[in-house]
């Protein structure tokens, strides 16, 4: 299946806007960022495990567990900082 | 004339005018309290910081804080809520973010202003890049504090940690 990826702020500096990625169905957002992770080593860098990021599941924040699907728009950011 | 709940923009804001808006023809309304979040200038120096650049995600952010609003009027008894936010490069000093709220009494006015900013603080997507005289910028750090403020209200935030 296909997953539009999306970074914002720190994250979008270092990897892009956005990305398509091909996933095998039944995949979690948490497996998503383990295979982006396993993509480049600005990618490991960008998304490393103990680095703090938040992600977003169309448009709602969410978190690893949850379970992607076709077409999902998943998206992963720093913390936020509005206000 | 129905104004959004959420607008997210470039351009200034007129409080006195979103006031106003907010309970215009609203005779139930005895209580309108509002916050305006401002960009500060950097350890009291307007040198320090030479722009303030916002980010959002566009849809999301929208989402998230109408999301927010609907939150407010469950818990509080309130007439009417509406949030501003800026975005783009802000001057030291420049307005930010504007939340407004409308209410019969005080107490719910106020209470569900400072819901309403806890909550943006630490689940809407913005986020912040300071600019410097030098050249330099950097992303701010979210604060713990914020996510302690949002706790208050029984509300996890993992935001910051």
């Amino acid at each position: 299946m296909k997953i539009s990826v999306r970074y914002f702020a720190a994250l979008r500096e270092a990897l892009g806007a956005e990305e398509s990625v091909q996933l095998v169905s039944g995949s979690t957002l948490g497996g998503l960022r383990d295979q982006l992770i396993a993509t480049s080593q600005r990618h490991a860098a960008a998304l490393r495990r103990g680095r703090l990021l938040r992600c977003a599941l169309n448009q709602v924040l969410s978190d690893e567990s949850a379970v992607l699907d076709d077409g999902a728009e998943v998206a992963f950011f720093p913390p936020v900082t509005g206000g | 004339m129905t104004l959004p709940r959420v607008s997210i923009q470039h351009d200034d804001f007129d409080v006195g005018r979103e006031l106003a808006a907010l309970r215009a023809d609203d005779g139930a309304v005895g209580a309108v309290a509002c916050f305006v979040g401002t960009v500060r200038e950097r350890s009291g120096a307007a040198a320090d910081t030479l722009l303030m650049e916002l980010e959002h995600y566009p849809g999301m952010t929208e989402r998230a804080i109408e999301a927010m609003i609907d939150a407010a009027h469950q818990r509080f008894d309130i007439r009417g809520a509406r949030v501003v936010h800026r975005i783009g490069a802000l001057a030291p000093l420049a307005q930010i973010v504007l939340v407004v709220v409308s209410s019969a009494h005080r107490g719910e006015a106020f209470a569900a202003c400072q819901f309403l900013m806890d909550y943006l603080k630490t689940q809407a997507p913005f986020w912040k890049k300071e600019h410097r005289p030098d050249g330099s910028a950097e992303w701010v750090d979210a604060r713990v504090a914020d996510d302690a403020a949002l706790a208050r209200w029984g509300l996890h935030s993992g935001n910051a940690a």
